[in-house]
């Protein structure tokens, strides 16, 4: 089994804490004055979703979590499980609703997403950066007002809700970045 | 896609900031006859604190044997005080000083340091001096506040630093929900102190008001001075404002037996931790054999003043190229 030093450390990174995989979400460096160093860390189980913080004194070493990250085919969802293929071998994978967190509803079908695989078992699903869905609910634009402050929401296709400029209308087709929850531009259909 | 990273991570503005702040730093000095002075950024011995690791390079050319290893220094401590046991009376120096393995924040592994010492100050003085100064590049007109290190655990922890048995310690960290190995600095009194003061404490360092910290654990005294007593502490001192440790200074060791001695220290700690074991500085252990006069010095993180002068909250928004696209 592989390690990583603390100074490898960044967002992303798939670490075995305690037995259950973990993925990095932020690594603060601290050092007081003229003493010892740490990496103050927090960190997301990938099992059950929890977010905490660990610390680590600089340069330590700590397992990798042996994850693989595979593209796959977002196929469809039964209401309880999401059903994903990969596109060489055509093996098809379940991923629970814990597993989908956030990325769920940002997907419609046929999207190449990147699954995250420990021992086999999907743990986290991540949306293709950039989806592009149809508005299916939003208020009138008010006409006058293109400054783009302000904004107004909009209700997507699967159910998402973004912020977007006054002049989007229903059935415009929106660039959406899943990274950030928001708005790019309108799609020529 | 096109490669945006040749860019400044500081604004122009910053950059004009630095070249302000500067100038005005000189002004400062030169009111007070203190001599800028310059020393070289490379040199055959380092620093043995055991928390500092150097850059080295190699030196061939005439002169020196091929080969010859070079620290890029960590600060312009050794050089400064050789200089000031030459009898060159109080000095400053603004340069770069480099220590590998920082990054982060408020960290970058080559930052710009302003040192100055002052003869015949202890570190009290030396903090009133301080406090002057940044008070004129801050535009700040608010008293600084002074506690020491004893009387800040106990304000934030409710724990005696220099008493209170390792387990105490061990337990705040774990009741305060810091999440650590046991084992790997549980044998390390100053590594658990250390532990409480950078997640704990620090943050609540200097909100209301610009403060310094004194008088702390003998054990991390560096090359302050020890005042003996039922606990020895070390006279050193630290600033913090709104948590960001700004200056670490010093009423100065003079005792060059003493200097062996920490040497020593340090050295066996670095050998406890498997890491690299520098030579002793014969050069600044004569220097005090010959004599440093009564003295107190400091070190002020010159990014981090920019940083706070400026309204950041990294030390990217003030370095022109920080080491991710230097």
């Amino acid at each position: 089994m592989g390690t990583y030093s603390t100074n490898e450390f960044r967002g992303g990174l798939k670490l075995m804490i305690d037995g259950d995989p973990c993925s990095i979400i932020e690594n603060e460096f601290v050092k007081p004055g003229k003493g010892q160093a740490f990496c103050r860390v927090k960190l997301r189980n990938l099992k059950s979703g929890k977010v905490y913080e660990r610390t680590y004194k600089s340069g330590e070493s700590v397992e990798a979590a042996d994850v693989m990250d595979t593209e796959m085919q977002f196929l469809y969802s039964d209401g309880e499980q999401w059903h994903f293929m990969e596109p060489e071998s055509f093996e098809q994978h379940a991923v629970s609703e814990t597993a989908m967190a956030e990325t769920a509803k940002w997907l419609k079908g046929q999207e190449e997403c990147l699954v995250t695989l420990w021992n086999g078992v999907p743990l986290s699903v991540a949306a293709p950066n950039f989806v592009e869905l149809a508005v299916t609910d939003t208020d009138p634009g008010v006409r006058g007002d293109t400054s783009g402050g302000g904004g107004k929401p909009a209700t997507l296709e699967t159910g998402a809700v973004v912020r977007v400029p006054l002049f989007v209308n229903i059935d415009d087709l929106l660039k959406v970045d899943t990274r950030t929850g928001e708005y790019v531009s309108r799609v020529k259909n | 896609m096109l490669c945006d990273d040749w860019r400044p991570t500081a604004s122009i503005e910053n950059v004009r900031l630095r070249a302000e702040l500067l100038a005005r730093t000189r002004q400062f000095f030169a009111a007070r006859d203190v001599l800028e002075v310059e020393t070289p950024l490379l040199s055959v011995a380092t620093a043995s604190d055991p928390h500092l690791q150097s850059f080295v390079t190699r030196y061939n050319g005439p002169g020196l044997p091929p080969d010859t290893l070079f620290y890029l220094q960590t600060s312009p401590e050794a050089a400064m005080k050789r200089l000031l046991a030459a009898g060159s009376g109080s000095i400053y120096q603004v340069c770069k000083a480099f220590r590998d393995g920082e990054s982060g924040t408020h960290h970058n592994p080559e930052f710009t340091m302003l040192e100055w010492y002052r003869v015949g100050f202890d570190h009290f003085t030396l903090m009133d001096e301080v406090e002057a100064l940044v008070k004129t590049l801050l535009d700040l007109d608010c008293e600084f506040e002074k506690m020491s290190y004893q009387a800040i655990f106990e304000r934030y922890l409710g724990l005696d630093p220099h008493r209170a048995p390792l387990d105490d310690l061990m337990r705040c960290a774990n009741d305060s929900g810091i999440s650590i190995d046991l084992n790997e600095i549980e044998t390390e009194r100053d590594g658990w102190l250390d532990l409480l003061m950078s997640h704990l404490i620090e943050p609540h360092l200097g909100q209301s008001a610009p403060l310094f910290i004194y008088d702390y654990p003998a054990s991390q005294a560096a090359l302050a001075k020890v005042r003996p007593g039922e606990v020895a502490l070390a006279e050193r001192f630290e600033l913090y404002i709104t948590g960001v440790e700004l200056a670490n200074g010093y009423h100065e060791l003079c005792d060059d037996d003493e200097f062996s001695r920490r040497f020593e220290q340090d050295t066996l700690q670095r050998k406890n931790n498997g890491g690299f074991v520098p030579g002793i500085n014969h050069r600044l252990s004569a220097a005090l054999e010959s004599g440093l006069p009564e003295s107190a010095g400091v070190a002020l993180g010159f990014d981090r003043l920019l940083m706070l002068a400026a309204g950041r909250d990294s030390i990217s928004g003030v370095v022109i190229f920080t080491v991710a696209n230097a």
